[in-house]
């Protein structure tokens, strides 16, 4: 074995990184490109179209379970939510439903609703919410794999927050409003977009993970995903996921809302780095992965 | 409309009890003699991670209530009105959308402990801000006054370098991408539309006789002819061989 490259999750487009994470040759797409199914609604307005429309939804197998996977593309309008993408979602969540796989794993990767079509995407997005839950009600728990360029954002950033696990790369950032929004509508001093190291610190894969947003942060390769995904599919199949409950739903509304009153004036990952415990705060953006990972667990 | 007006009108003069908190409100009011709770946001709200957790909060306690008295399900009138997610880098560096997320997840427990869910938009619902509760509820029903939008024409024009007045024409005769409660009923994501002339608590007592949990908004896009192409996909991929 020498100098055997990793695929970075980053820098891979939706189809390659499903035919990389999953077992060699098992992905099955639905709805694939060969049948077209453009949006229409792009069309009329003479912008391009893709022949999934940003989206590619399929079976697989992953170490020799069965799932069910989609994978945005983050090339193709930024990953974004229209009429026939977010369908091809939904479609995904409910044949879970009725399947009932092992997991659903959701490779996101977008800003969030598609303007062009913003009714359409906007009622998708909260179309895929309720298929979400659904699919967790008839015990089929929901992955999301959050490592591409666009991140998860806008609506597919609260999707997202609805999976069971979020696995994320350093380089995955998570949030709802992108700083480029921010800035633009609350000027440079609120949020300056351009400042990568503050995006980093506020949206970014380490801070998420320190404040447990994340619940995973691996590196940006495919076969660190890859062998995430397979430790939580065998848990699963020894402890199959229950129902959320209301006391689960309290002990979550008690975590946000003791989030909410420790960091009452935080602007700045830094600050959240500094209470999980760690001391060289200019350190925290150079430590590999598995050297972050281990002293955050030892500060908790 | 004035809230107070408007809650008057809406569940009949001096027989709710609903405490009004800057732009948060909750409290229960009572249809045809049955008690209903009533949770939601008024002054077209921008929502932050402690109005979130205020709406989580009423939830999760009309759960609990009905739970320990061993009463039916109170079902949860959601009063929408909402300018969308707070813009601030603190609420993003909190994760605001963690926060939404567990807006939704309280409503869907809601539902799945038998408790019937009514949104009603009676200011504005946008983007995020709608998607946490109001997008969440079993119907949704916009008052005359509701404008329901993602974003306006012409910041949508900028972002997307497609020219103002070309999106007014196509908007005549699409409702896939301008503002309004219409459009959105022609895509099946409003329920339905209520007139100022109606009398809205019989609305309302009409729509409480029927529980229908399930999420049949694609289907009724294409009924209405708004959204033809959602439901037969979804239908594609949940049942393809």
């Amino acid at each position: 074995m020498k100098n055997v490259k990793p695929a970075s999750f980053f820098e891979s487009s939706a189809r390659v990184r499903v035919a990389k994470l999953v077992d060699a040759g098992s992905f099955k797409e639905f709805c694939p490109p060969q049948l077209r199914r453009t949006s229409p609604h792009l069309a009329r307005l003479n912008a391009p179209v893709a022949f999934d429309d940003g989206v590619a939804v399929g079976s697989a197998t992953l170490a020799g379970h069965k799932i069910l996977i989609a994978a945005q593309e983050g090339k193709f309008n930024g990953g974004a939510v229209g009429e026939v993408h977010g369908a091809k979602l939904a479609g995904l969540l409910d044949r879970g439903v009725r399947e009932l796989p092992r997991a659903v794993l959701l490779l996101i990767d977008s800003g969030g609703v598609r303007l062009h079509e913003a009714n359409a995407g906007l009622i998708a997005i909260s179309e895929v919410m309720r298929a979400v839950l659904r699919c967790q009600e008839a015990g089929v728990p929901v992955l999301a794999l959050v490592g591409g360029a666009c991140g998860a954002f806008g609506g597919m950033g609260i999707v997202t927050r609805l999976c069971n696990e979020i696995i994320m790369s350093e380089e995955g950032r998570l949030g709802l409003s992108g700083p480029e929004v921010i800035e633009t509508v609350q000027g440079v001093e609120e949020f300056d977009s351009r400042d990568r190291p503050l995006v980093w610190r506020v949206t970014g894969g380490k801070v998420r993970r320190a404040l447990g947003e994340a619940t995973y942060l691996v590196d940006d390769d495919i076969c660190s995903f890859r062998s995430v995904t397979a430790e939580l599919l065998c848990r699963y199949q020894t402890k199959p996921l229950a129902p959320v409950d209301i006391d689960e739903i309290s002990a979550e509304h008690a975590r946000l809302t003791e989030r909410t009153k420790r960091f009452a004036t935080a602007r700045d990952g830094r600050e959240i780095f500094q209470a999980s415990g760690f001391v060289d705060l200019d350190e925290v953006s150079l430590l590999p992965v598995a050297k972050f990972n281990q002293q955050l667990l030892e500060s908790l | 409309m004035n809230i107070n007006r408007l809650l008057d009108r809406l569940f009949g003069s001096g027989v709710h009890s609903i405490s009004i908190e800057e732009n948060f409100l909750h409290g229960s009011a009572v249809i045809d003699g049955r008690e209903v709770a009533v949770i939601g946001t008024h002054e077209h709200a921008a929502i932050d991670s402690a109005l979130a957790l205020a709406v989580s909060a009423s939830i999760i306690g009309v759960i609990r209530d009905d739970l320990s008295r061993g009463s039916s399900p109170r079902p949860i009138i959601f009063m929408v009105d909402t300018q969308g997610q707070t813009l601030s880098r603190h609420e993003e560096l909190l994760c605001l959308n963690g926060y939404f997320a567990h807006t939704a997840k309280c409503v869907d427990l809601a539902r799945r402990h038998g408790h019937q869910t009514i949104a009603l938009i009676h200011g504005e619902a946008v983007s995020g801000g709608f998607l946490a509760f109001g997008l969440m509820a079993d119907r949704i029903c916009a008052l005359p006054e509701a404008q329901v939008r993602v974003m306006d024409l012409k910041a949508m024009s900028r972002i997307t370098k497609i020219p103002y007045d070309r999106l007014v024409d196509l908007s005549a005769d699409s409702p896939v991408f301008a503002p309004g409660a219409e459009n959105y009923w022609r895509m099946g994501g409003v329920h339905e539309i209520w007139s100022d002339d109606s009398d809205w608590l019989s609305c309302l007592s009409a729509l409480l006789v029927v529980a229908d949990v399930r999420d049949r908004r694609a289907i009724l896009g294409v009924e209405r002819g708004g959204r033809q192409n959602a439901a037969p996909i979804a239908e594609l991929v949940a049942n393809a061989l």
